[in-house]
C-alpha cells in the first residue's frame, strides 16, 4: 500500500494501491445515488415491518397492520355483496311471474343471469346459448318443456332426468330399433314419415306405411299429429328445428337407439336467486314464451 | 453550468415580446370564462373539455368522442402550424410564444423586482446566506408560488364549469383531482419557470433538436455579422470592426450564450441580442443591425457586399408555401368536414354468437344492438327503417314480435345515444344477404342516415 496522491492525468484522487504500476482512481458514486439507495433500504425495512413479509416455519409475519391480501380480497367481496344485497332480496320476495312487472328488477335479474350462465351454462349451451346437437339453443321458440319463466325456472332448479331430483323432468324413449320393438326396414319407414311431417321428404309409399307405424307406436308421446308434448318434453316433430338432426341417418338412428338428454338440477347447487336470474337471463334470450305468438313475417 | 441573470433591454423585439405574452396570458386566463348560450341541453361555457359526459364544446362546434377526429385534425394542424412557423420566421414559437418562455419572461421580471437587475442579482446569489436575504428569497419565491398556482388554477376550469369550479375551489368542495391537478401544475411552474428555465430549452425540450433538422439556409435566424464587427474591440483600438465587445447581447440573453459565437441550440431566437446590440450602435452613431435576423443564404450574400434583404421577402420560400398549403388544406378539409357533419347517427353492433337462430316455423332471426344517436339539443322523433329482405320484419326487446314491422319510431332525447335491441326475422329459405337500416329524423329539420349491415342465414337452407 502506497500513500494517497493526485493522478497528474485525470486530476483525480487514487486509491492508493497500485498493481505493476497500474493505479485505480477514486471516482465514489455520486452522493446523490447513494442517499437515495440508502433511502430504498430504509424503506425497504420499514415496508417489511408493516407488511407481512418474512417466511417463518408454520406462517410469515403478519405485519404490524394486519394487512393480507386476503384479507382485502374478503372486504371487497363483502362490499360487492353488501352492494348488491337489496337487489337480491327483492329478487328473494317477488315471484319469477311478476318479475316482468318490474322492469328495473328484471334488468338487473338478467344482468346477474348472464354472469350466472357463464359461469354454469355455457359448457353445454354455448357462449350465446345457441347449443349444439343433443343441447337445445335457447334462443329459439322451441321448448321441449315449456319457455315461460316459471317452466324454465323448473327446469334448472330441478334438471332433466336427473338421477338425484325426486322432482325431475323425466321421460324415456324407448330404442325402437335396439331393442328389436321394430324392424330395421320398420325404423327406415318411421323415420320416411317423421321426415315428412315437417316437409323434408316427400308422403311417398314409405311414408305412408310409416304413418301406420307411427300411429301405433309414436303418439302416445308425440302426439297423433306430431307435435310432441311438453308433459314428456316429447318433441314436435312438424317443426324445423331437430335437437338431435333432421338428415335421414340422424333421425334413424334416433329411433333405433333413442336418446335420452341430460341436464343437472341445479338447485342443488345454486341458490333460489341465481336460478331465478338465470331464467330470467335465458327467458331475455328471444326465445321466451312471454310474448304472444310470432306474426307471419310481415309484408 | 452558471445560472444565468439576464440583464433587461429596451427595444421593439423586447416590446414585440410584451405584447405576445400579454396575448398568451389573456387568452390562457380568460378563455374558460367565456360563455356561448347553447340552450337547456348543454353547458354554456364557450370553450369546454367535458370529460364526464365525453364532449367537447369550442363556441358553437360540439364534438362527440366519435368525432375526435376533429381533434386529431386540429393537433395536426398545430404540428404543421409550428412547421409553417419555423420555415417562415425560425424559432419564433420558442422565443415569443412557446409557454416555457413567457413563464420564464415573467419570473425573470419578478426577479429584478426582488434582487435588481444584472449586477444586483449575482451579487446576492453570490453573498452568504443572511437574514436579509432570506427574507428577499422568501418573499421572491411566495410570489413565485403564487403565480404558479394561478397558472395551474387557470388550466382546471377548461374542464368544467369556470364560475362553478371557482367557488368550489375556494369552498373546498371541489373534486380531489381539481386539486391535485392544481398542485401538479403549480409545482411543476415553480420548477420548470422558477428554477430550470434556459435548462428546459438545452436539455429537456426535444423541439430545439427537431428544429435544427428542420431550419436551413432559408431560415430566419438570429445572427451576428463577424464581417462587420470583427475584429471587435473599443472604438479607439485600430483597425476595428464595428463591434465594441461590451459583451451586452450576452448580458441580455435568456438562456446565457453569445450569439457572437454562431447559430446555437440555446438560441431561442428571442432577439434581445439585437436590441441590446441596436442599443449600443445607435450610441457609438454606427448602423443598426450588426446583430439581426438574416438567414444564412443572406447572410453569405451580405458578407459578399450586397445589401441586406427584407425580412418580409424571406419568409416566402418553397419550404413555408407547402406548409402553408398543406396547412389549409387540412383547415378546409376540417371545415367542410364540420359543416357537413350529420347531427344524427346510427350504428349497429350485429350479434355474432349465434349469428342467425331458426324458429321452428323455419323462419330465420338475427339480433342487432342499433344505437339511435340524437347530437341536437333538443329531443327528436326518430324513425328507424328495415332496408331490403323484403318479406322480413323487427321488433325490438320490449315489444314482443306480435307487433314486428319494417319501421320502429322512437324519440331520442337531446344530446343523446340510445342503444335497443332489434330482432329481425324473415321467411323460411331467406338467404345470406346484405341489410341495411336507415334512420331518418321525424321532425321539420329532417335528415337520413344509413347503416349497411348483414342478415345472417343457414347455408342452404335446412
Amino acid at each position: 500500500m502506497t500513500d494517497k496522491r493526485i493522478d497528474e492525468a485525470t486530476n483525480t484522487e487514487t486509491m492508493g494501491h497500485e498493481w505493476d504500476g497500474i493505479e485505480e482512481l477514486n471516482t465514489p458514486l455520486p452522493r446523490w445515488w447513494l442517499y437515495t439507495f440508502y433511502a430504498c433500504i430504509a424503506f425497504a425495512v420499514g415496508y417489511a415491518v408493516v407488511y407481512p413479509s418474512v417466511p417463518l416455519l408454520h406462517e410469515g409475519t403478519h405485519g404490524t397492520f394486519g394487512w393480507t391480501s386476503r384479507g382485502e380480497y374478503a372486504a371487497e367481496q363483502k362490499a360487492e355483496a353488501a352492494q348488491r344485497a337489496p337487489m337480491l332480496a327483492a329478487l328473494a320476495k317477488t315471484p319469477i311471474e311478476d318479475l316482468p312487472k318490474n322492469p328495473e328488477l328484471m334488468r338487473q335479474a338478467v344482468a346477474g343471469g348472464r354472469a350466472a350462465f357463464k359461469v354454469n351454462c355455457v359448457q353445454c349451451h354455448g357462449a350465446g346459448a345457441a347449443g349444439s346437437v343433443g343441447y337445445p339453443n335457447l334462443n329459439d321458440d322451441d321448448w321441449l318443456w315449456g319457455g315461460t319463466l316459471t317452466d324454465i325456472q323448473q327446469t334448472l332448479t330441478h334438471g332433466i332426468r336427473y338421477s338425484g331430483d325426486d322432482q325431475t323432468r323425466t321421460s324415456l324413449m324407448p330404442s325402437f330399433g335396439h331393442d328389436k320393438i321394430l324392424t330395421p326396414a320398420q325404423v327406415q319407414d318411421a323415420a320416411s314419415y317423421v321426415r315428412s311431417l315437417s316437409g323434408l321428404e316427400p308422403k311417398g309409399a314409405a311414408a305412408q306405411r310409416g304413418a301406420e307405424i307411427f300411429s301405433v307406436n309414436c303418439v302416445a308421446c308425440h302426439g297423433p299429429e306430431g307435435k310432441g308434448g311438453r308433459q314428456f318434453g316429447a318433441p314436435n316433430l312438424t317443426d324445423r328445428i331437430w335437437l338431435y338432426g333432421g338428415s335421414r341417418e340422424q333421425v334413424v338412428g334416433s329411433i333405433t337407439n333413442a336418446h335420452a338428454g341430460v341436464m343437472p338440477a341445479w338447485g342443488l347447487r345454486l341458490d333460489p336467486v341465481t336460478i331465478k336470474m338465470l331464467a330470467a337471463y335465458v327467458h331475455s334470450l328471444g326465445g321466451g314464451e312471454a310474448f304472444a305468438a310470432p306474426a307471419p313475417a310481415a309484408k | 453550468m452558471q445560472p444565468v441573470f439576464p440583464r433587461a433591454i429596451h427595444g421593439r423585439f423586447r416590446r414585440l415580446k410584451w405584447g405576445i405574452m400579454a396575448a398568451c396570458l389573456v387568452v390562457y386566463y380568460l378563455t374558460p370564462w367565456l360563455r356561448w348560450n347553447r340552450g337547456p341541453y348543454a353547458p354554456d361555457q364557450a370553450v369546454l373539455i367535458d370529460l364526464a359526459h365525453r364532449r367537447f364544446y369550442m363556441f358553437a362546434i360540439e364534438i362527440w368522442p366519435q368525432e375526435f377526429y376533429f381533434v386529431a385534425g386540429l393537433l395536426i394542424m398545430a404540428g404543421i402550424g409550428l412547421f409553417l412557423v419555423t420555415s417562415a420566421v425560425g424559432r419564433a414559437w420558442c422565443g415569443y410564444a412557446c409557454p416555457q418562455t413567457v413563464w420564464t419572461d415573467l419570473f425573470q421580471q419578478i426577479d429584478r423586482w426582488f434582487d435588481g437587475d444584472r449586477n444586483a442579482q449575482m451579487r446576492l446569489a453570490k453573498a452568504p446566506w443572511t437574514a436579509g436575504k432570506l427574507a428577499r428569497r422568501l418573499a421572491k419565491w411566495s410570489l413565485y408560488l403564487l403565480v404558479s398556482v394561478a397558472t395551474g388554477g387557470a388550466w382546471i376550469f377548461y374542464f368544467a364549469d369556470a364560475p362553478t369550479l371557482f367557488h368550489q375551489v375556494f369552498t373546498g368542495t371541489a373534486p380531489a383531482i381539481a386539486y391535485s391537478t392544481i398542485a401538479v401544475l403549480a409545482g411543476t411552474t415553480f420548477w420548470l419557470g422558477g428554477f430550470m428555465r434556459e435548462q428546459v430549452c438545452v436539455y429537456m425540450c426535444p423541439w430545439p433538436r427537431i428544429q435544427s433538422a428542420m431550419l436551413d439556409e432559408k431560415s430566419l435566424i438570429v445572427t451576428y455579422k463577424d464581417w462587420r464587427g470583427e475584429p471587435r474591440g473599443k472604438a479607439k483600438d485600430l483597425p476595428a470592426g464595428d463591434c465594441v465587445d461590451c459583451g451586452l447581447c450576452a448580458a441580455v440573453c435568456p438562456t446565457g450564450i453569445d450569439i457572437r459565437d454562431g447559430a446555437q441550440i440555446g438560441c431561442i431566437t428571442c432577439a434581445l441580442c439585437i436590441d441590446a446590440c441596436d442599443t449600443v450602435m445607435a450610441k457609438t452613431g454606427r448602423p443598426r443591425g450588426l446583430i439581426d435576423y438574416a438567414t444564412l443564404e443572406d447572410s453569405e450574400k451580405e458578407r459578399a457586399g450586397a445589401p441586406p434583404t427584407r425580412h418580409a421577402k424571406l419568409i416566402w420560400h418553397a419550404r413555408t408555401l407547402i406548409y402553408l398549403g398543406l396547412w389549409s388544406a387540412i383547415g378546409c378539409a376540417l371545415l367542410f368536414a364540420l359543416g357537413t357533419r350529420n347531427h344524427l347517427a346510427i350504428s349497429v353492433a350485429k350479434d355474432r354468437n349465434p349469428p342467425f337462430m331458426l324458429m321452428s316455423d323455419g323462419a330465420i332471426r338475427n339480433a342487432y344492438l342499433v344505437k339511435w344517436r340524437n347530437m341536437e339539443d333538443r329531443p327528436r322523433p326518430m324513425r328507424l327503417t328495415l332496408d331490403g329482405i323484403p318479406g322480413a320484419a323487427m321488433w325490438s326487446e320490449e315489444m314482443g314480435k306480435a307487433q314486428a314491422a319494417r319501421q320502429l319510431t322512437r324519440t331520442i332525447p337531446a344530446d343523446q345515444t340510445q342503444p335497443l335491441r332489434i330482432y329481425v326475422i324473415a321467411p323460411a329459405g331467406t338467404a345470406q344477404q346484405p341489410l341495411g337500416f336507415t334512420l331518418t329524423a321525424a321532425d321539420a329539420q329532417g335528415g337520413t342516415v344509413r347503416y349497411d349491415t348483414r342478415f345472417d342465414a343457414p347455408e342452404g337452407g335446412q
